[in-house]
């Protein structure tokens, strides 16, 4: 292969992840040039035809102009590679799964008639065939670039399926569950972004979405035989990859949990 | 001239002694590490003194549970075992082994690995592991060091380091290194320490003394530079009386009788698919686990047009770690928790002519969901909680 082109998608996202490569910093010049950067709107007004060797997508699918333009995508990559949460889960934003988004627009929008949406917020590989998926909220910089150096070299690339524990063994992070009992997702959580919040205290939050075999109902008992009620501990697996299989359960009975006390507010 | 030890010899020294010891392993050009208190825990760090060590903190240790607290004693080593083993200053958790490029006309230059040789500017000292932990580098040594190919990191680290094993008088609530004859005292194993220690704080502040065993000529080098004095029976049986009393209150038990058949004529057990609803596999037990050894060895290219092979610890509670062409082998966790552990108690007699496990306890406090291997192979056995029992 000559030098290959890269072209970067937006779905329904923050730009998080696309800012992620951006981040690459003492690469990204080297990336510039190990690829034609074909397609990168949030880098360069620069916009080439396709097809492209790698497509990189961030984002959901929520409206059926995106179901659309991904097919689109899809015919015109070789490789097609999602990164982040929102583009392998959902996102944030398939909360709107587990609430009905129709009730909701009502609240917000003036005429919610004007909108065309889906009822929920998809997974880019709920649409197309995706070869690849790069979890995160946002994806690691350096997961993204493993992936490009890989394609460059034709080789695999080394991403981890397990849990954030290992990377906080790894680095000499103490455990912050057992000891001090700190409410943290990252025993279910997949490592790649180097155990951040657990190395400055924190409990993992869940952002890079569930290891291949994420045991959630055996982390529930735990966090509850310490003192959580068990909405709080659904509660903790509605964010980032409420939408994720694995978090989806816990996240549904949190958000059934907010429905049954909205409607005993309102009834009342 | 004072007196001073030689190899075989049992002296005494003060705190102040305990304090010129690690002074002394300074002055010998080693990079001295032991116990201290980190973000909550008991864990490996940089020694300067003894005002280092974990003085007056008793560990509290439990299935998925750890607690540390000031109990304001004057001891140092009142607390079971470091919350990490010492494997990681041996066999360090990632680690490049290689570096090379290609060059235009196709010829590969091997590079240098900067990194890799920073990492060991001097021999270690490490002062206050434990028996238990000193017998797991008995068993990383057959791993490594004894392997038809011997791991020549490993080696040099291992040859040339210096051990100072601290007997134990607080076991803890997940120990049972008494079931596994790898404490709490360290009579010797295989492999030798350089010096062993037992401290002695039961007295009187100006009685507090430790007693030190030196095994190795390096040991008795180092000790001539402390002050000591020549140990009496009564400093004997003090250390007999300490290593009883901590035999007798080991917070676990394992019956190793037959073990190794037990396991594998119940490789069908439905225990297997029960503990597997627990666990997490999320791999905190092969990492906490001093004997743990499995590593997995890549290649990626980067952008500079340079190879890097690296090695980085595994664990067999991963998917990967069981693939072979066409997929995973262990893909549920029942088979991963039970190869971990027929490994762990029976297959390694076979591999490696000794048991995998020294019963330190790391695996069971640092399950997040309190699995305990005591517990599984009493409930494999069909027999009651083992002493102490009971999960998180
Ligand atoms: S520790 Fe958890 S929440 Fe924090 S960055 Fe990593 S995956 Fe995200
Ligand atoms: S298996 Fe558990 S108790 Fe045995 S040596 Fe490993 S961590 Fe310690
Ligand atoms: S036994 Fe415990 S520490 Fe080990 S993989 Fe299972 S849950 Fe994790």
């Amino acid at each position: 292969m000559s030098v290959p082109t890269l072209a970067v998608w937006k779905f329904a996202s923050c730009d998080g992840c696309q800012l992620s490569i951006l981040d690459c910093e003492d690469e990204l010049l080297s990336l510039a040039g190990a690829v034609r950067i074909a397609h990168f709107t949030e880098m360069t007004r620069a916009v080439e035809p396709g097809p492209y060797d790698i497509s990189l997508v961030e984002g959901s699918v929520t409206t059926p102009a995106d179901a659309e333009r991904i097919g689109q995508i899809r015919a015109q990559s070789r490789l097609l590679v999602t990164i982040g949460a929102c583009a392998t889960a959902g996102g944030v934003q398939a909360l709107r799964n587990m609430a009905g988004a129709g009730e909701y627009a009502g609240l917000v929008y003036a005429h919610p008639e004007y909108l065309s949406s889906l009822e929920g917020s998809f997974p880019i590989s709920a649409y197309v065939q995706v070869d690849l998926e790069l979890q995160g909220c946002p994806v690691s910089s350096s997961q993204v670039l493993e992936v490009l150096t890989a394609v460059l070299a034709g080789r695999r690339p080394v991403i981890p399926l397990h849990s954030v524990c290992q990377e906080c063994k790894r680095q000499g992070t103490t455990c912050l569950l057992v000891r001090g009992a700190n409410p943290c997702l990252g025993p279910v959580t997949r490592a790649g972004c180097g155990a951040l919040c657990p190395a400055v205290g924190r409990g993992c939050y869940g952002c890079f979405g569930p290891t291949e075999s994420p045991n959630v109902v055996s982390l529930a008992r735990r966090l509850r035989a310490d003192g959580m009620s068990p909405l709080a501990v659904s509660r903790l697996f509605q964010t980032f990859n409420a939408g994720a299989p694995g978090f989806d359960g816990e996240a549904a009975e949190a958000a059934a949990a907010a429905r049954a006390a909205r409607a005993g507010r309102e009834g009342s | 001239m004072a007196w001073s030890p030689r190899a075989g010899d049992l002296a005494v020294v003060d705190v102040a002694g305990l304090d010129a010891l690690i002074m002394a392993l300074a002055d010998a050009s080693y990079d001295v590490r032991g116990p201290v208190v980190r973000s909550g825990a008991i864990e490996p760090g940089p020694l300067g003194g003894v005002v280092d060590l974990p003085r007056g903190m008793r560990d509290e240790q439990a299935p998925g549970r750890y607690d540390l607290s000031d109990t304001a004693g004057g001891a140092f080593f009142d607390w079971s075992s470091s919350a990490r083993s010492w494997k990681a200053e041996l066999f360090p958790p990632e680690e490049e082994l290689w570096r090379a490029r290609q060059e235009p006309g196709g010829n590969v230059t091997f590079l240098s690995t900067p990194k890799a040789s920073r990492r060991e500017p001097l021999p270690l000292a490490i002062l206050g592991l434990r028996p238990c932990d000193f017998a797991a580098l008995g068993v990383t040594d057959r791993v490594f060091a004894g392997a038809a190919v011997p791991d020549p990191r490993y080696r040099r680290r291992r040859d040339t380091a210096f051990m100072a094993v601290v007997e134990c008088g607080s076991p803890g609530g997940t120990c049972f290194c008494s079931s596994m004859g790898t404490g709490p005292g360290c009579e010797g194993t295989d492999a030798a320490p350089d010096l062993v220690l037992t401290e002695i704080a039961s007295g009187t502040v100006a009685d507090h003394r430790f007693l030190v065993r030196v095994v190795s000529d390096r040991g008795a080098e180092v000790m001539a530079a402390v002050p000591t004095r020549k140990a009496t029976e009564a400093d004997r049986s003090e250390r007999e009386a300490i290593l009883s009393r901590a035999a007798a209150r080991m917070g676990r038990r394992l019956v190793t009788e037959g073990l190794p058949e037990l396991l594998l004529a119940n490789l069908d057990h439905e225990r297997w698919s029960e503990v597997a609803r627990r666990c997490l596999a999320c791999g905190n037990c092969t990492s906490a686990c001093p004997t743990c050894f499995c590593a997995d060895v890549r290649d990626t290219t980067e952008l500079s047009g340079q190879v890097v092979r690296r090695r980085r610890w595994a664990s067999c509670f991963d998917r990967e770690h069981s693939y072979l062409h066409g997929g995973a082998v262990r893909a549920s966790t029942s088979s991963r928790y039970r190869q971990w552990m027929t490994h762990k108690l029976a297959t390694w007699w076979d591999q490696f002519g000794q048991s995998g496990c020294v019963g330190c306890g790391r695996c069971i406090t640092w399950c997040p969901v309190g699995i305990d291997i005591t517990e599984e192979a009493a409930a494999l056995r069909g027999a009651a909680l083992p002493a102490g029992g009971g999960a998180a």
